[in-house]
């Protein structure tokens, strides 16, 4: 098959290069989910100590 | 919070794919054969690499685990697992880019490399129900690192199959002699190989450490629980 031109083949090109950042940022954002979901947990822990301690 | 060495770690991840992505599209050459779009093999070969070495150290790890009895080698081989999980969807997705624009059709099913890729990534989806669905945590790390051992030992087939499959449909760009590829060429691919590496490692440091954190605020939370039982 001959190569594609330019403006053809930029939209594969874009398209291959967005599928690895979105892969990435959906990862990113699920850990970041993760890691809020801890520091609210601590929180009502903290809470719970400071409750008990008075 | 995060673990040691992370933030470097995630500083170099992020300058490495600037550079890759800065010497793909600023210094490495259009391929003469396949032009502008060859410059998708930048991001998918390294990902495939990075997603097969991945399986193989998630077997390493779990033989570290059978050996030792430690789970913390376990949770890095389910963690490797998951990793190369995520960059094969990368590699399977931005492969059929790539195909489609090469060769005109988003899948080629007699391409052994296509096809030997998909087989070990629907292999390793197989490792998720079988890890969950076992409760007993102890059995659980065994059974699957029994499967990470087995199934990281078929990976190095994947290699194999590919170098000794007779079609050339594939493109080759990484030949067995010297002269397949030009040395800019080479320069870029060995740099973007690098900063897939990096990704991988930042990533799996990251699950790791959200895991073990995780894992502590249950602990704690369960000797909270039990103090006021007791009190």
């Amino acid at each position: 098959m001959p190569a594609l031109p330019l403006e053809e083949a930029g939209k594969y090109v874009a398209g291959a290069y967005g599928v690895f950042v979105v892969l990435i940022l959906v990862y990113v954002a699920i850990i970041g989910a993760k890691v809020a979901r801890i520091e609210q947990e601590l929180e009502t822990l903290n809470d719970l100590v400071d409750k008990r301690a008075t | 919070m995060f673990g040691k060495r992370l933030l470097p770690l995630a500083i170099a991840t992020a300058v490495g794919i600037g550079l890759t992505l800065a010497l793909v599209f600023f210094y490495a050459p259009n391929d003469a054969d396949q032009g502008f779009v060859q410059k998708i093999f930048y991001v998918h070969v390294p990902m495939a690499i990075v997603a097969l070495f991945g399986f193989m150290a998630a077997g390493i790890m779990a033989v570290k685990h059978l050996r030792t009895g430690d789970q913390r080698w376990d949770m890095r081989s389910y963690v490797a697992i998951h990793m190369s999980i995520i960059l094969g969807v990368g590699v399977l997705v931005t492969g059929s880019i790539w195909a489609r624009a090469a060769w005109g059709h988003w899948w080629v099913w007699d391409e052994p490399q296509l096809v030997s890729f998909l087989i070990v990534f629907l292999l390793y989806c197989v490792y998720y129900p079988l890890r969950f669905s076992i409760e007993d945590r102890e059995r659980q790390a065994r059974y699957s690192s029994v499967f990470a051992i087995v199934a990281g030992a078929f990976v190095p087939l994947n290699f194999i199959a590919v170098r000794l499959a007779e079609t050339f449909t594939h493109p080759r760009v990484l030949g067995t002699t010297a002269g397949g590829m030009p040395g800019s060429m080479r320069f870029t691919f060995i740099v973007a190989l690098i900063s897939m590496t990096l990704l991988f490692i930042t990533l799996m440091k990251l699950e790791l450490t959200s895991k073990r954190a995780s894992d502590q605020l249950k602990r704690l939370r369960r000797k909270l629980e039990a103090q006021a039982a007791s009190a």
